[in-house]
Formats: structure tokens, C-alpha cells, sequence
């Protein structure tokens, strides 16, 4: 014990014995060390932001969204076929584990109230579409099986539409607003669930389903058609959600006389989306910290010289501790300990910054919200490690070369 | 005991040939004094490494203590440095950033048998032997702190803290004005009298070689002179 005891005071005597080229070396290290567990921490946060967004929405969801139409052997966009319909959905409602069916039709639309006006997303929906898609009214009440048979201009309201058009979401319902040209009486405000950009699930309007397809005047896409956009399924579980998939697409395949491959329909789920994303930012965060990971390299390559230089300048003492007893391995030891005191050093303060980088950037928004980056245990612990072996690998050249020298040359360096 | 037989040792610049020792035997017994001397280029700085075992000889034989060393490998030959051989040079050869009392106690790390010793036992060891070349108000000091006699002092102190059988000094007074050399010379003597250290000393200095029982003199690497 006490040899490696001896080992760390020699090296942490002949590294002070040069402050300031020990410290710019420790230095290349630390801003190494540092980017890779500030970058790390972004991705797991960014990666921890989408996937909590995506769960929001429900990891039990199936999608049934309509197949491409082809025209002259030119193939539209994906939903373009309008082959899905409310009697598909109704059908969808008998199968084992399905909790809820939701079909809706989407579109845009331009919402006005008094002088505000603002265009949203408009989704044609039937009741059950509160428990498929887990909405909260935050004032009044959502559409109603009433509101669905009489065809009813209602609206609900989404929180940050609300907010656009009335300044506040609460005090709304019972006022009109006015789409297409047509009056609609607010029956209901959602509470906010968060989200940006496509995911935003705020900005969006709902309409009853039967009033969207055939009274919405100017809402060319639906009128006079009982072809939907898309169906959500909400399945019992989240473990269902396979065999839901599976009964969903041979219940469609057999409605629409459809084989595998030439379906006119397409069946997804959430978690297919979850995991999607999740791959995209795992890539990331490898992505990133790759990146890092070179500047780290950097960082041992500046060890490496300075470790050169050391064997150089200490060439009369490594020929004194030959001459005196000292083997090989010793010698070996010697220099690799020193080398791996700065890349050791150099990283648990480079986790230091890092971490504070990392809490830095979670308090600087991006998009509207904050990313909170995860420091995690394992990544500063894999970042300790690996600035260790950066030191070793990078130390070892130079060890290995003042191990080898001979000790009567040695000793006659100057 | 020191016994060489037919030492040769030619080194090989490019592709020129130069032969430091050209066959070279005599024996030198245990407690014994003997000086090395010669011009130089007379081979004693060859000699001299082969004795103190930092290089081998092209051939013939060199046996201490028994152990055939011609024969040993690098980390064998480092053991026996370590063990049988206490070197003491003309510039010291002190660490500069380390203590007095550090520098004596090196050669205790690099000595397998200490793996489990502890660093008291070692500390202690080291001060024992500084004491005893008069160093016992200057363990703490710089080596730089410390005047040229005190320094191969120093150097004596750590020479000496395995036991070595032989002590090799080269050139051991060179540095040193004549007065402190004279002091250097009677505390090595002293120790070969106290301790029965062989005591094998290079020097061009015939005041210096006056001190020992035997002159070796060296000239364009044979022996001239034995007695």
C-alpha cells in the first residue's frame, strides 16, 4: 500500500514542480471531460422532454390513419386515400382489450372572435375522443352524443387558443366564435398539457365529428363525405397494445378485402412513435457526446506530450533510479501514475464544470421550455473512467520509453 | 568478492568499431580497497559500469559474490544494483525536489524485500544512516540547501541503506575542494573499516588512490599496472 502511496507523492511532487504546464494540461483535459457530461446531460434531457411529451399523449394508443391514393401511378401523401370511414370505427369497437374508439377528421382553420382571430388545428370528434386522447376540460364540458346527432355548432376550445382569442381561458364558455364564416357557442375549455411545436397539443379546436363532415360550410375536405381522417384506439393497456395492433389490422384487412402489402390503411401506435423518438435522440446524445468524446482526446494527446517532454527533461534521474535499483516495471509505474494524476484530476474537475454546464443550460429555454438536463451517475462515472483510461492509453507511450532507457546513457544525459 | 575474467567491451559507432576494454581479469576479495585509474579513454568509465553492473561486457566473464552477472537479464542486473552495489558519483546525482532524508531512502522502494515494510521502519532506517555520515540536523533539507560535501554525503547515506557488499565511487572527491575531499575519503575508509565494505573507487587523483590498498591502472583497455 504503501508503495502506491509513495507513487502518488512522488508524482504529485514533480507535477507542482511545474505548476503551470501541469495545469494547462489538466486543462485540456477539464474542458474535455466537461463537454462530454454537459453535452450527455443535454441529450438525456432532451431524450427524458420528448419521451415525457409523448407519454402524455398515452402509450396505449392505437392509430388506424388512411392508406395513399395513387393517381396515374403517382402516389399521394399518406391519409390522401380517404378510404377510412365511421362505420370502420364503429366495427373497431367490439374487439378484446379495445377500451375506446375515437375516429376524427382533421383540417385547419381560421378562428375568429371579435377583433382576435388565429389559425388552429380543427378535429371533427365523437365523445369518446376525451378518454382516448386524455383531455381535461379546465371550464364547461366536452362534446356531448346530443351535440353528435344534432350536427350542434359547438366548439371546444383548446387552452393556448383561448388564450389567443379571449386573452384568458377562463369566462369562455358561452361566448361565440365564429369558423368558416359560421357561429359556434364555446361549451368547453381543455386544460393545458404542454408540448411545442407538432406535439402542441394545446392549439387545437374540437367540433362534434357529424357537424364537421356535413355542416361545415367551406370545409371542402369533409363536406358531403363520411370519410375520416384518422381512428384512435385506445387499447386496455399498455401491454395490449400489440395484440390490439394485430386484431385491429386483420379487422380492417377483412372490411376493406385487403391482403398484406396492398392494405389501404395503416396501423400504428404510440409506442412504435415512442420508440422512434427515443432512437432519434439516443442518436443524439451519442452523437453529441462523440463530439465531446474527441475534444477529450485532445486532451490526452496534450498528456502525452507533456508526459514526452517529462521523460526528456528527467532523463538523468530515470538513468539515477536505474543505477540505484530501479527495474523496468518501476520505472513504468512512475511515469504512468503521473500521467494518469493529471488525467484523473483533470476529470473529476471537468465533472465539476460539466455538471454546472449542464444545470446552466437547463435554466436557458429553448423553444419555449426548458430541456432539464440528467447528470447521471453513469455518465460520470463512464466520463471518470474514460478520461482514466485517456491517461493510461496516453500515458503509457511515454512510460514505456523512459522504462526502456538505458541506464548508463541515462545517466551520462544532461 | 569481484573476479572478471577476460572482460571485453566494444561499442559499435555506425560501422566503425571501438574497443573500450580488451580483455581485462583480476579479482578483488571482500574488505579490500582497491582504485581504479587511467587517462581517459583508458576504458575505467567502461569498467566501471560493467562493475557496477549498469552495462555487460562484449565477453569474457564477471562474477560477484558468487553470481555469474555476465549472464543476467536487465531487471536481474537492476536487482543486484539494488542489493550488492552502493554507487556514489562525482556529481551526486541527488533528486533535487526531494529531502535529504527521501533521497537516502530510495533505494529502500526499489528492494523487493520491503514490499510490506512500513514507511516508519523506512524513515527510520533512512535517518539511522544519515546520522552516521553527520547529516542529523539536515534530513529535511534540500538537496540545493546543502554544501558540496554534504550533498556526496547524502549520497554515501543512500549508497548504503540496503547493506551493499561493494561500494563503487567515481570520481567521489571531484567536485569537492581538497580539504572536503579529504573528509569524503576518510568517512568511505571508515566504512570499509567498520563495515567491510569493498571499496572500489575511479580516479585520475594519485592523492585520492595513495588511500587504497591496490591501484589498478588502465591504459587503452588493458591492465598496466596490478599492485
Amino acid at each position: 500500500m504503501h508503495k502506491l502511496n509513495r507513487l502518488l507523492i512522488e508524482a504529485l511532487d514533480s507535477l507542482s514542480a511545474n505548476k503551470l504546464r501541469s495545469i494547462l494540461t489538466i486543462l485540456g483535459v477539464v474542458i474535455g471531460e466537461a463537454a462530454v457530461i454537459a453535452m450527455l446531460s443535454i441529450g438525456r434531457g432532451a431524450s427524458a422532454s420528448i419521451t415525457s411529451r409523448i407519454e402524455s399523449i398515452g402509450t396505449n394508443l392505437v392509430y388506424v390513419t388512411p392508406g395513399s391514393s395513387s393517381q396515374n401511378g403517382v402516389r399521394n401523401a399518406a391519409g390522401s386515400a380517404g378510404t377510412l370511414t365511421i362505420d370502420d370505427a364503429n366495427a373497431l369497437v367490439n374487439l378484446n382489450n379495445v377500451e375506446a374508439v375515437a375516429p376524427e377528421a382533421n383540417s385547419f382553420v381560421q378562428i375568429v372572435y371579435e377583433a382576435q382571430n388565429t389559425r388552429t388545428r380543427l378535429i371533427g370528434v365523437t365523445p369518446s375522443y376525451q378518454d382516448v386522447g386524455s383531455l381535461t376540460l379546465s371550464d364547461g364540458e366536452f362534446i356531448t352524443d346530443e351535440n353528435q346527432s344534432a350536427r350542434s355548432l359547438v366548439v371546444v376550445l383548446g387552452s393556448s387558443v383561448a388564450e389567443t382569442l379571449f386573452g384568458s381561458t377562463s369566462g369562455v364558455v358561452g361566448q361565440s366564435v365564429r369558423m368558416n364564416g359560421q357561429p359556434f357557442k364555446v361549451i368547453g375549455v381543455l386544460e393545458s398539457k404542454g408540448g411545442t411545436g407538432f406535439l402542441n397539443q394545446d392549439d387545437q379546436v374540437f367540433i362534434p365529428l357529424s357537424t364537421a363532415l356535413y355542416r361545415l360550410v367551406g370545409g371542402e375536405r369533409f363536406r358531403g363525405s363520411s370519410s375520416i381522417g384518422q381512428i384512435s384506439i385506445k387499447a386496455s393497456s399498455a401491454k395490449a397494445v400489440t395484440s390490439v395492433v394485430s386484431e385491429v389490422t386483420l379487422a380492417m384487412r377483412e372490411r376493406h378485402g385487403t391482403v398484406e402489402g396492398a392494405d389501404d390503411f395503416t396501423v400504428t401506435s404510440q409506442q412504435a412513435t415512442l420508440a422512434a423518438a427515443t432512437q432519434v435522440t439516443d442518436i443524439l446524445t451519442i452523437f453529441l457526446g462523440g463530439i465531446a468524446g474527441i475534444s477529450l482526446m485532445v486532451g490526452g494527446i496534450g498528456i502525452m506530450n507533456i508526459m514526452l517532454t517529462t521523460v526528456t527533461e528527467r532523463t538523468h534521474e530515470i538513468g539515477l533510479r536505474k543505477a540505484i535499483g530501479a527495474q523496468r516495471r518501476d520505472i513504468l509505474l512512475q511515469f504512468l501514475v503521473e500521467s494518469m494524476v493529471l488525467s484523473l484530476v483533470g476529470g473529476l474537475i471537468g465533472v465539476a464544470i460539466g455538471w454546472g454546464i449542464a444545470r446552466l443550460m437547463g435554466s436557458i429555454q429553448i423553444g419555449g421550455s426548458a430541456i432539464t438536463p440528467v447528470v447521471g451517475l453513469d455518465s460520470v462515472l463512464l466520463a471518470t473512467l474514460f478520461s482514466m483510461a485517456v491517461g493510461l492509453f496516453f500515458g503509457i507511450y511515454p512510460a514505456t520509453r523512459a522504462s526502456r532507457l538505458q541506464p548508463v546513457e541515462a545517466l551520462r544525459y544532461e | 568478492m569481484i573476479e572478471v575474467k577476460d572482460l571485453t567491451k566494444t561499442y559499435h559507432l555506425g560501422t566503425v568499431e571501438v574497443p573500450a576494454l580488451r580483455g581485462v581479469s583480476f579479482r578483488i576479495e571482500r574488505g579490500e580497497t582497491v582504485a581504479i585509474m587511467g587517462a581517459s579513454g583508458s576504458g575505467k568509465s567502461t569498467l566501471m559500469n560493467i562493475l557496477g553492473c549498469l552495462d555487460l561486457p562484449s565477453s569474457g566473464q564477471y562474477v560477484l559474490d558468487g553470481k555469474n552477472v555476465s549472464e543476467m537479464n536487465e531487471d536481474e542486473l537492476a536487482r543486484v544494483r539494488n542489493q550488492k552495489i552502493g554507487f556514489v558519483f562525482q556529481m551526486f546525482n541527488l533528486l533535487p525536489r526531494m529531502s535529504v532524508r527521501r533521497n537516502a531512502e530510495l533505494p529502500l522502494f526499489y528492494a523487493p524485500q520491503n514490499g510490506n515494510t512500513s514507511s516508519q521502519d523506512i524513515r527510520k532506517r533512512a535517518e539511522a544512516m544519515l546520522v552516521a555520515v553527520g547529516l542529523a540536523d539536515r534530513m529535511n533539507h534540500r538537496p540545493m540547501e546543502l554544501s558540496g560535501g554534504q550533498q556526496q554525503r547524502v549520497a554515501i547515506a543512500r549508497a548504503l541503506i540496503n547493506n551493499p557488499s561493494v561500494m563503487l565511487a567515481d570520481e567521489p572527491t571531484g567536485n569537492l575542494d581538497s580539504h572536503t575531499g579529504e573528509e569524503i575519503m576518510q568517512l568511505l575508509l571508515g566504512l570499509n573499516q567498520s563495515k567491510g565494505l569493498t571499496l572500489v573507487i575511479v580516479t585520475h587523483d594519485p592523492n585520492i588512490a595513495s588511500h587504497t590498498q591496490r591501484v589498478i591502472r588502465l591504459r587503452d583497455g588493458v591492465i598496466e599496472n596490478n599492485d
